[in-house]
């Protein structure tokens, strides 16, 4: 298995790791028993995301992909961040072994969970915008 | 930082030895010949396969006609596991015996004779990684025509009593085979006072290269081929024979089974000092039995961290080591053998395997005492599981 440079880069060199105390969303995905699970802290202001941390329990590419996954919405207005894929973080790191997607899958799913929890507690039911976020149950993504 | 390469994964490969490298070379160069050619050359080849196997049979205490090279030691397991089945077949006797945490080379064969008619009994080990040979002698059943045994596990280095189960087999009349590829070297091995009828070996485990194996038959078994064609070992394993490759697993052997004693010695006290201070780490464990386990066999799991994300930051700081995690193994699933005995999948991700060989040094050890504890601190830090765990949360309910 191969990882590419990028992913190296943000595995060894994470960014935006941490918590944020006071933030607007929180979203968690994944479960120990998968071997990866995924939290991400966003703040809000006037509509854009001007903050995010994230921490991560996984492998190397679930660090890379939690990483750019922030990089990519931090600072950028909610409705952009709400239309990042998971295709657009693979991009970013120059591709991911085929073993390593569903990282991908799960870093998208922990930002709009965490957007989510963000239109809960505006009052908004976040299935209105976001649509279902269930995630599925087995480890297989 | 210090950037020169730790390497402790020898029981994933070993580095091909100065004298194995020395002794092979003739055979990659000038020496060429066909060992099946008449002429001079290829009678030397020949020789040299000769003298090979002899060098291969006294280290296991077997004869020169017991000896067969393979491809490996997946092919030596494949070939005993289906050609034993194959001829118990023959004389209606369709049943396996094996254990829960074999290597994959014996696990997935005998998988594999499932879906072809024969039943395999999977007999569990303890919480400690070991078989109990009660429990061997409690699954063979009339119909039984093979048992196979691993001789040490390669994950956790524990040591099985071989002996014990050599013994059962012979007294029931049931083919025994043992997978010996992280034996050999590190346990004295001695075929016939262990009842031993079949054994598995493999070259690049002991410093010779890669892509050589052997497989030891005792007099009178007589498998079935597994690989068919030209009259090479005897007729009994067709192909070219890989010469470079017989004289440096000989000449590897000959210097693994050399002083054992001396060995186990030096590396134990490494593996012992290692197995103390990063047990220190909190909640962590040493996964299988303390003692009785090869001398350079380290596995301790650390809860909240995941163990590709472990090895690649200790990638960062030049020591290579492995793990049982599933994101390693290339499955969904953590290692079968650290799920064998007992661990919860969410601990078994966050596992460390450290093997060592002779030419590791006290300074290695140092290296690794120093960086494991900040690395486990560092992935901890960043880990929303290890928040869990410090809350008391019990994070194995699904």
């Amino acid at each position: 298995m191969i990882y590419s440079e990028k992913v190296m880069d943000h595995f060894a060199n994470p960014r935006n790791v941490g918590e944020i105390p006071d933030a607007d969303g929180v979203g968690e995905v994944g479960n120990a028993k998968c071997g990866d699970i995924m939290k991400m802290y966003i703040k809000v202001n006037d509509g854009i995301i001007t903050d995010v941390k994230f921490k991560t329990f996984g492998c190397g590419a679930a660090v890379a992909t939690s990483s750019m996954a922030t990089e990519l919405i931090k600072g950028k207005p909610i409705e952009e961040a709400m239309k990042l894929t998971n295709k657009a973080v693979i991009e970013a790191l120059d591709g991911l072994p085929t073993v390593k997607l569903h990282c991908s899958v799960l870093a998208e799913q922990a930002m709009k969970a965490a957007l989510a929890d963000y239109y809960t507690r505006q009052g908004i039911d976040p299935k209105m915008i976001l649509g279902d976020l269930s995630t599925p149950e087995s480890c297989e993504i | 930082m210090d950037k020169r390469l730790i390497y402790v994964d020898n029981a994933a490969t070993t580095k091909i030895s100065k004298p194995v490298l020395d002794a092979m070379m003739p055979y990659l160069t000038d020496g060429f010949g066909n060992a099946s050619s008449i002429y001079s050359i290829g009678m030397n080849s020949a020789r040299a396969i000769l003298k090979a196997r002899e060098t291969v049979a006294k280290a296991l205490g077997a004869k020169t006609s017991e000896i067969y090279f393979t491809s490996g030691g997946s092919e030596a397991d494949n070939w005993a596991i289906k050609c034993a089945a194959d001829a118990g077949a023959g004389r209606g006797k369709k049943h396996i015996v094996t254990t829960v945490f074999e290597h994959h080379a014996v696990l997935h064969t005998c998988e594999y004779l499932e879906k072809h008619g024969f039943e395999v009994t999977y007999v569990p080990v303890d919480e400690m990684g070991l078989v109990h040979p009660e429990d061997i002698e409690k699954a063979i059943r009339d119909d039984t025509c093979l048992v196979t045994v691993m001789f040490a596990n390669n994950e956790i280095g524990t040591i099985q009593p071989i002996p014990e189960i050599g013994e059962i087999c012979r007294r029931k009349k049931v083919l025994f085979h043992t997978d010996a590829v992280q034996a050999v070297g590190n346990v004295e091995i001695d075929v016939a006072a262990m009842n031993i009828d079949l054994l598995s070996l493999s070259g690049h485990k002991i410093h010779a290269p890669k892509g050589v194996g052997a497989m030891y038959m005792r007099t009178g078994v007589n498998l079935p081929n597994l690989i068919h064609g030209g009259a090479q070992e005897r007729s009994k394993r067709a192909g070219t024979e890989n010469v470079a490759g017989i004289v440096a697993l000989a000449k590897a052997i000959e210097e693994a089974v050399k002083d054992i004693p001396a060995k186990q010695a030096k590396l134990s006290k490494m593996r012992d000092r290692l197995i103390n201070e990063l047990t220190k780490i909190p909640e962590s464990r040493l996964n299988g039995d303390p003692k009785k386990r090869l001398c350079g066999n380290v596995n301790i799991s650390f809860r909240g961290i995941e163990g590709e994300s472990l090895l690649l930051s200790l990638d960062l700081e030049g020591i290579c080591a492995s793990s049982g995690s599933a994101c390693t193994s290339g499955s969904l699933d953590p290692s079968h053998v650290l799920l064998a005995i007992g661990l919860p999948h969410s601990t078994a991700h966050g596992s460390l395997r450290i093997t060592l060989s002779e030419d590791n040094t006290d300074e290695d050890i140092d290296a690794i005492c120093e960086a494991v504890p900040r690395v486990v601190e560092k992935l901890r830090a960043m880990s929303p599981l290890w928040e869990r765990i410090l809350r008391d949360e019990d994070i194995d309910a699904e």
